[in-house]
């Protein structure tokens, strides 16, 4: 009976299941009795990308997959949901966080190595890698969006036919970039455009927005090639539209939704649109049924 | 097993009850209105009948026992989180019929929605009882019958209570007592056993038609922009709502240094500013049109695509409580008609194409 249970410590961390779920979307088994209390989570390690966004490595040994995501609590400040960018099967995860508000904020100033945040999750349905690893594929990712499709890009680049694997990755500006060990890896493995919205005189990569590349997409057969799509609103809405024009089939086209979250676990509301929850539901949801979830 | 009793043996059995559990029943609070000189009704803990208004819907909804407007989650105290008791005394609440459809809902959402139940809303919720007050006439604003919550679901509550004129003119009570563990406190107390019935009510003032369909041009349809002018995203039909059950967290702490404090939620309302704020400045629902579409979809139509029945139950408590003095029902039947004449003008250009070709 949950109220015998009135005073708990916090919540364990799930043990290594042998199967990781696969296709079924929605969250992972539950961790602990009361599932709104989190967890502590040592930090492993931070990698600086630029000065407003540091990848957190995070103790975490429970099953997750690429595009599910975790609350992250700094106690008293709040939670906020972030999404997962690295997995290490056993031991880790990564979060790749943007400085914006209070709880990031505070984690940015008052946290480092071996500090303990708090966690809980995964929620979500996240990505099915495996759906994406035979046939011509494009991914889109912009800014911080490059997070949730990172482990889907690092899949496909070990893909048997990882030169029909195409990847345009957007950031700022080359100040912007996240990742850069990750994107020079990619370069060798698969077709990866990289590019910036602007950028200071001199600059000797790709200039301008990720849609002036779908255009030159060697797609032998855009009709079958799949797609994955996550950022800013705005550059999700012209990418899908340029995808469609090039002739990817809506079905073949997946995307990543960001509401505002308080529970992750389809109680708070927050997340609703249409009939659906984000949290639930998604965030990955396919074209087809997301172009009907009108806000 | 049902009972009649005289008004003593009625009061003899309320106080019975508040023996054994906690009462949480609506109460008129004079002058407490939100108009000068005004009164309202709101639940709170009772001991004896006569402080519970039987008569008068309630403006306010039962659901606060079941998720309270601020609600502790845990403390946070030199890196510890520890989860406060929860009060598990038993509660017996007193509720109409569309209250105990509109619970129905809660548990919907709390227990059946995502993949567990509500760790906080069970440990209540177990210790909750149900107490159906009949309706023998429609009240204000009310459009239950249309909801189809007019009636209360079968084994929702363990006892009834309405007020009737007895044969020899004395006011006399009738319970339907399905609980057996009630119904030996009943008994003793009762003039008589006989079959009963809770009283419902089968027609209200106020009709509404759900649409069965609702076309995405509906999202840019012209019904909602009154609400731009009119809605002063108050929230007030949310907090009122027996079915609505949104909450936002929030992390506070109350020491100089930062080393005590606790995360609480609280309720939402989709119609207030800051529902939807994400980081970076985005908003998604911008104007009181735009939420107003958003909550009256959700309640006839987007909750049932998913669970399969419609949220609303018909109470009219939003309509009544709105400063502003938009009719929830008026704007449930302009959808209603506004999808009906879309889907009339899909058909006349199918038509159309088709006497053309
Ligand atoms: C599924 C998902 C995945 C995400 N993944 C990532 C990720 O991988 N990396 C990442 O950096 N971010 C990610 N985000 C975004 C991240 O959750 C937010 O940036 C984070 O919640 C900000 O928290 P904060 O407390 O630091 O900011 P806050 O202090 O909450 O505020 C940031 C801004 O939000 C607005 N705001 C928030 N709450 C309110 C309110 N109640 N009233 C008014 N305004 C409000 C304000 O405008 C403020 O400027 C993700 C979000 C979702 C939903
Ligand atoms: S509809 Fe009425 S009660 Fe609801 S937010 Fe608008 S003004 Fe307030
Ligand atoms: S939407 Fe209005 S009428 Fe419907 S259940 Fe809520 S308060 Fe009652
Ligand atoms: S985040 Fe609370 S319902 Fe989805």
């Amino acid at each position: 009976m949950p109220s015998e249970k009135s005073v708990l410590v916090p919540g364990v961390a799930p043990a290594v299941s042998p199967e990781v779920p696969r296709m079924t979307p929605g969250p992972a088994a539950v961790q602990t009795d009361n599932p709104y209390v989190p967890w502590p989570a040592r930090i492993l390690e931070i990698v600086s990308h630029t000065a407003r966004e540091h990848t957190f490595r995070l103790e975490f040994a429970g099953d997750v997959r690429p595009g599910q995501f975790f609350e992250v609590s700094i106690p008293k400040y709040g939670e906020a949901p972030i999404s997962v960018s690295g997995i290490e099967p056993g031991r880790s995860v990564d979060l790749t966080i943007r400085n914006v508000g209070r709880v990031t904020g505070e984690l940015f100033e008052g946290y480092g190595v071996g500090d303990q945040v708090l966690l809980r999750g995964p929620y979500g349905n996240g990505f099915d890698t495996s759906m994406f690893m035979d046939g011509e594929v494009v991914v889109m990712a912009g800014g911080t969006g490059v997070s949730p499709v990172r482990g889907v890009i690092d899949a496909i680049s070990h893909s048997a036919d990882a030169k029909d694997k195409h990847v345009i990755v957007g950031f700022r500006s080359p100040a912007d970039m996240l990742f850069r060990d990750d994107l020079a890896r990619w370069a060798d493995a698969l077709d990866l455009i990289l590019t910036v919205d602007g950028a200071p005189e001199g600059y000797e990569g790709n200039v301008g927005l990720v849609t002036k590349f779908i255009p030159d997409l060697p797609l032998r057969d855009p009709a079958t090639a799949k797609a994955v799509v996550v950022g800013p609103p705005p550059m999700m809405r012209f990418s899908i539209m340029g995808l469609l024009k090039l002739g990817l089939a809506e079905e073949n086209i997946w995307l990543s939704q960001e509401r505002k979250m308080c529970c992750g676990m389809g109680k708070c509301g927050h997340c609703r649109i249409g009939q659906h929850y984000v949290c639930l539901d998604g965030p990955v949801f396919n074209y087809v049924e997301s172009k009907d979830m009108l806000d | 097993m049902g009972y009649a009793l005289g008004m003593d043996g009625f009061r003899e059995v309320v106080g019975a009850l508040a023996g054994q559990y906690r009462l949480w029943a609506p109460v008129l609070k004079v002058g407490e209105g939100r108009f000068t000189d005004t009164d309202v009704v709101r639940y709170d803990f009772v001991t004896s009948a006569d402080e519970i208004e039987w008569h008068t819907r309630s403006d306010y909804a039962f659901k606060e026992i079941l998720t309270p407007l601020s609600q502790t989650l845990f403390y946070f105290t030199d890196g510890q989180t520890t989860v406060p008791p929860a009060d598990t005394r038993d509660v017996l609440v007193f509720l109409r019929a569309c209250d105990l459809c509109a619970l129905r809902r809660l548990d919907q959402v709390y227990q059946q929605s995502g993949p567990r139940s509500d760790w906080f809303y069970d440990r209540i919720r177990d210790h909750v009882r149900f107490a159906l007050i009949g309706c023998p006439e429609s009240q204000e604003d009310c459009f239950c019958v249309s909801m189809g919550s007019n009636v209360a679901p079968a084994g929702s509550y363990d006892l009834s209570v309405d007020f009737v004129a007895g044969t020899d003119g004395e006011p006399q009570v009738l319970m339907d007592v399905p609980a057996a563990d009630l119904a030996a406190l009943v008994a003793p107390r009762a003039t008589a056993e006989r079959d009963v019935e809770p009283a419902h009510v089968t027609e209200n003032e106020t009709k509404v038609t759900v649409p069965a369909e609702v076309p995405n041009s509906i999202y840019k349809s012209d019904i909602w922009a009154e609400y731009n002018a009119r809605c002063i995203e108050c929230g007030r039909c949310n907090f009122v709502c027996p079915t609505c059950t949104c909450y936002t967290m929030q992390d506070v702490f109350y020491t100089d240094n930062g080393k005590v404090g606790e995360r609480r939620r609280v309720a939402a309302s989709c119609m207030v500013d800051g529902y939807t704020n994400v980081a970076g400045g985005g908003q998604y629902r911008r104007t009181a049109g735009d939420r107003m579409r958003f909550k009256v979809l959700h309640k006839v139509y987007d909750f049932r695509r998913r669970f399969g029945y419609d949220m609303c139950v018909g109470c009219g408590r939003c309509t009544t409580v709105c400063p502003e003095y938009i009719n929830f029902a008026a704007a449930v039947n302009k959808l209603a008609d506004a999808c009906a004449a879309e889907a009339a003008a899909a058909t006349a250009t199918k038509e159309g194409a088709g006497a053309n070709a």
